[in-house]
């Protein structure tokens, strides 16, 4: 297939087929997938920001607390005069605000940035597109899902102006400390945290319909299951975890607001409530919810590997049953987040044999992306560079997990910094660096510009560097015994003798948020003046490669496109090039030179 | 290598076996860590891209994931059996050892409150009294104790004794360690509990058994002169109100 | 490159000949199977924990009338068949008479509820657990029970009901479709999945009939 000639006839063809869109239901009210995806984006990178921003003032006050005893001296929070007096007092942060932005930082990063970025973005741009369909099976229903995510959003960013300020009962909001404000000091915003998860809840499972319900039934022609790319694939199995996770914490939270609201008592130990239950709810969600948010990179990370390598995936179809199994061992390993819980330590032994199982199909993906780059041909792109990276991180943040998993070494580890390493690890190192790597490869899709390499190679290496500086010590710090979610370390001896790597942790934090002021940079300006981009600019073979930059309202125009190979043949021999779209026909005509 | 990961000194009879299994792990887990990551980055040197190079085309192979999953499996499967009968040596109550002294914990914002069996050695009698933050303890004696709450769920958190348990409003949670050396040491929450959970500290005081008898009985005689009230493991706490208002409460609370 | 003509969005090529709206229904069910298990799956965790809270249902709630609530939700999904039979048919008057038969059901189902409720609530029976005093049917001062069974009985039959709610509110919908002549033997997807929804509200009370009223 010839890179210039179609798209323009079906561009032409779309735009032909449509008359004019009003702006407002062009971009604001839009039902395609591909606005909603970009909608997405431009909601979750605010809350990444925002959540990001809510952090350095967090390390801002664990390496600088005012306690004189100790004899240190503190320091004023850069921009605390800004603040009330709720919250910062003459430059000291005061501990409800500190154990609210832990509250919200982990909030807003797990549910308003990491889970939407990954999911709310990628799962509406890339399935109909990499499964040859027009369009989502519900766009109305899918473009709710992003207003009511986005109404969420607006709830969780009022709960920081009301009386008592912000949640502040952690991310986990364990009973009853969530549920009664003599005990918290926080009424009105945990419930409206309560409440616009809940709404957020809604959202993702009309979103997890339509991305099922689209993969099942709109593939193309020729579109089998085995030749669907692995991030898709990752995006299917995450969406069933979705669907049938959400659901529970939805109860849950359900249960927590009548709690906070009306006086029912599901979780309230004086007249029988059961704390521990709300533990079992939440993470009997949460756990998949940790899938969720790292499968669907693993499945970008694979697209991109494989095209950077310029050879196939190594072991496609136990990459798959890899997904499959651990989306389905998922739903078992709740408990080791509860080992010290005072659950039944039966429950514990079970738990801990599952969760070090889960470790294996996690294993059996980081050694086939191994084998992937193994033999390969392999040029360094920004998205590349981020794929790679998340392989080298996503380890140490797999291994890490190893000590958490096995029951007694938890004893000393749980609830420490060697957990805040080990999440950071997976969530950063994994996540966010799949987001960034999925960003970087697909922008030109999107907006028909590239980004600057130059820019993105710096904001790489800068990120590499100051965020395994910023979180390996935290480490040691939790083998030490240093405990999470402490307003002043340096309260305990053995914290305070640790003081200075806090200090190290938090300049190396500061220059890693800095750093993202130049992906920022990089991807507004790249919006309006990168360079315009083809249809296939990294020479990839799937399907979305074969729609224009950026694709039309129903991507193709009125044809589909048919599939005659899997997503993978790079470097095939017999082929003109290096790769071969999974639409070129199956006789072998000879492809025209790339550009 | 317990400097490289900050290991608290460990007094803690089971501690070292936790210890040990900790750096067996760490071990096994360098040792895949740096295999996996010098192999990528050798790879990543060894197959860049140059002019009139081409990539080899494989799609897989079936007795490398045969074998790199079954020595995966058989790791974990391995760290699974050495840990399970530790785990439950420590935490399965049906595992304690006799205990030599028994003790109530109750934690409530933000302090931990211990109740001692007094000169009768039996909990819920007369003679019991409480001391605030701080634990005596004899060593080399196994101590069990009972965990209750009662507000909010805490974390009782021995570094030194390798010692974590949460402490939730509502049960009542058994515990033990015996501690091998005499000196002071670190009493901490490990969850949050509230405004003041960085500062629920505590100090465990482990003493010889003479030290120990003679304290105790000091104790016995003071409490003896003003007879407190046994806590806890009576009837809990039916309301809010009569559960203070633990937020307003300054910092001032004597350590 | 390989193109082909786009078939509609409505008939894609399915792993399962389902065409969308009613694969999309199934797998929302699913969801909503699980948000059901976390609430009864909850109740069952809270009941064992604290048995002597959760009196003999005959004693507070008045099992004979859910009975015949229960079985009157039944006969709703009956009618509900017969609507699906005759638009399958292209019988237009069956299709509108059972459709709204159903939804009058569903509301007399809905009715006696909140009559329940009303009567409950009266008897002291709530679902704030600070002011739970449930003196049962047979009247006199024992407090029944204890808050527990106020809190997950509310929730549980609440939850339900909001179902149901929404429920007769597509049913009345499909009425009016109906009516404007939008369901035909050939495309009548919408009464398909309406059926699907329906029936699934049934059998989830059908349960919690089971487990709150019977056990």
């Amino acid at each position: 297939m010839s890179t210039a000639a179609v798209p323009h006839d079906t561009a032409a063809h779309a735009q032909a087929h449509h008359e004019h869109i009003p702006f407002i239901r062009k971009y604001i009210f839009s039902t395609d997938h591909k606005v909603i995806g970009i909608q997405f984006m431009f909601m979750s990178l605010f809350f990444l920001l925002l959540g990001g921003l809510l952090a350095m003032a967090m390390r801002w006050q664990i390496a600088f607390p005012y306690n004189e005893t100790a004899g240190f001296q503190g320091q004023p929070l850069p921009g605390g005069d800004l603040l009330p007096e709720t919250m910062v007092v003459q430059g000291i942060m005061l501990p409800e605000f500190y154990n609210a932005l832990v509250t919200m930082h982990g909030t807003i990063m797990v549910f308003f940035a990491i889970m939407p970025l990954l999911v709310g973005v990628w799962a509406n741009y890339l399935i109909p597109l990499q499964i040859g369909a027009p369009d989502m099976a519900f766009p109305r229903i899918n473009m709710m899902s992003f207003w009511l995510a986005f109404g969420a959003g607006l709830l969780m960013l009022a709960s920081f102006a009301v009386t008592g300020g912000a949640a502040n009962a952690g991310w986990t909001g364990y009973t009853p400390l969530s549920i009664n404000d003599l005990y918290s000091g926080v009424k009105t915003g945990q419930q409206l945290w309560a409440l616009s998860l809940t709404i957020l809840g809604f959202s993702s499972l009309m979103g997890s319909v339509n991305y099922i319900t689209t993969l099942i039934n709109m593939r193309a022609p020729g579109m089998t299951w085995f030749r669907l790319p692995l991030s898709t694939w990752a995006l299917l199995i995450t969406s069933i975890l979705i669907l049938l996770a959400v659901p529970v914490l939805a109860g849950g939270l359900i249960m927590m607001f009548f709690d906070q609201t009306i006086g029912t008592n599901f979780f309230k130990p004086e007249t029988g409530g059961q704390p521990l239950l709300w533990q079992h709810l939440f993470w009997f969600f949460g756990h998949p919810e940790v899938y969720i948010l790292i499968l669907p990179a693993m499945g970008f990370v694979s697209d991109i590997i494989a095209n950077g390598a310029r050879k196939p995936i190594f072991g496609y179809h136990a990459m798959v049953w890899a997904i499959i199994a651990i989306g389905f061992i998922g739903w078992i390993v709740w408990g080791h987040h509860m080992f010290m819980s005072g659950m039944n330590p039966m429950l514990g032994g079970f738990f801990m044999v599952t969760t070090l199982i889960i470790a294996v199909p996690s294993a059996i993906k980081t050694f086939n992306w191994l084998g992937t780059v193994w033999r390969g041909n392999i040029r360094f792109h920004t998205p590349m560079l981020f794929a790679l990276s998340f392989v080298a991180l996503f380890v140490i943040g797999g291994l890490s997990g190893v000590p958490l998993a096995a029951a007694p070494v938890d004893i000393p580890l749980h609830d420490t910094y060697f957990v805040v390493a080990h999440i950071h690890y997976v969530l950063v190192g994994g996540s966010l660096f799949g987001i960034f790597a999925a960003i970087t490869f697909w922008f030109p899709k999107m907006f028909g510009r590239t980004m600057n390499e130059t820019l993105g190679k710096v904001h790489w290496a800068l990120t590499f560097v100051f965020f395994n500086l910023t979180f390996f010590p935290m480490h040691m710090l939790g083998s030490g015994g240093m405990m999470r979610r402490l307003y002043d370390p340096t309260q305990y001896p053995h914290i305070a003798s640790m003081q200075d790597t806090n200090i190290f942790i938090t300049w190396c934090a500061l220059i890693l948020f800095a750093a993202q002021l130049i992906f920022m940079w990089n991807f507004l300006w790249s919006l309006f003046k990168g360079k315009l981009a083809g249809e296939n600019p990294w020479e990839a073979n799937s399907l979305e490669w074969t729609a224009p930059s950026p694709p039309p309202h129903g991507n193709w125009g009125d044809r589909v496109p048919v599939v005659h190979r899997g997503p993978y043949e790079y470097s095939a021999p017999g082929a003109t090039a290096d790769y071969q779209l999974q639409t070129e026909a199956p006789t072998g005509q000879p492809l025209p030179a790339t550009h | 290598m317990n400097e490289f990961w900050r290991l608290p000194v460990n007094v803690s009879s089971y501690g070292g076996d936790i210890d040990g299994m900790f750096m067996l792990i760490a071990w096994v887990i360098t040792i895949v860590f740096f295999a996996v990551e010098i192999l990528l980055v050798w790879f990543l040197f060894r197959y860049r891209a140059r002019p009139g190079r081409k990539a080899a085309y494989m799609h897989g192979n079936s007795r490398m994931e045969v074998l790199w999953t079954g020595a995966t499996a058989l790791i974990v499967l391995f760290i699974g059996v050495i840990s399970r009968g530790l785990w439950l040596d420590i935490k399965d109550p049906l595992r304690f050892p006799e205990p030599g002294l028994q003790l109530i914990v109750s934690a409530k914002q933000f302090e931990w409150n211990t109740t001692y069996p007094g000169a009768d050695g039996q909990l819920g009698t007369a003679d019991d009294f409480i001391r605030r933050n701080q634990m005596h303890v004899p060593v080399n004696v196994p101590v069990r104790i009972t965990l209750v709450s009662e507000d909010v769920i805490h974390s009782f958190y021995l570094p030194e004794l390798r010692l974590k348990q949460d402490a939730v409003p509502g049960m009542q949670i058994p515990a033990w360690f015996e501690a091998t050396q005499t000196g002071e040491f670190t009493v901490g929450c490990a969850e949050l509990c509230g405004l003041q959970h960085y500062r629920m500290k505590g100090t465990l005081t482990v003493l010889s058994a003479d030290q120990f008898n003679a304290w105790n009985a000091q104790q016995v005689a003071a409490a003896g002169a003003a007879p407190g009230t046994t806590p806890a493991l009576a009837a809990p706490v039916m309301n809010n109100e009569a559960a203070g208002s633990p937020v307003v409460a300054a910092a001032s609370h004597a350590h | 490159m390989s193109t082909a003509a786009a078939p509609s969005m409505e008939h894609g090529t399915s792993s399962f000949g389902v065409y969308n709206l009613k694969l999309g229904m199934w797998v929302f069910l699913l969801s909503e199977v699980m948000f059901f298990t976390g609430l009864i799956g909850s109740y069952i965790i809270l009941r064992f924990a604290n048995p002597d809270q959760f009196a003999v249902p005959g004693a507070v709630l008045n099992v004979p009338l859910t009975a015949l609530n229960t079985f009157i939700l039944i006969c709703s999904s009956v009618s509900m068949v017969k609507a699906f039979a005759d638009v399958q048919a292209g019988n237009q008057a069956g299709l509108k008479k059972w459709l709204l038969v159903t939804a009058l059901l569903g509301m007399v189902f809905l009715g006696i509820q909140a009559i329940e409720y009303t009567v409950l609530a009266s008897e002291g029976f709530v679902p704030m657990a600070e002011r739970y005093a449930a003196h049962g049917r047979a009247g006199g001062h024992e407090t029944l029970g204890g808050p527990l069974y106020g809190t997950t009985f509310y929730t549980m039959t609440g939850f339900h009901g909001t179902h149901v709610s929404i429920g007769v509110a597509c049913l009345w919908w499909c009425v009016f479709q109906a009516y404007r002549g939008r369901y035909t033997a050939n495309s009548h997807g919408g009464i398909e999945i309406m059926g699907l929804y329906w029936h699934f509200v049934d059998l989830v009370w059908i349960i919690l009939f089971t487990i709150v009223y019977l056990i």
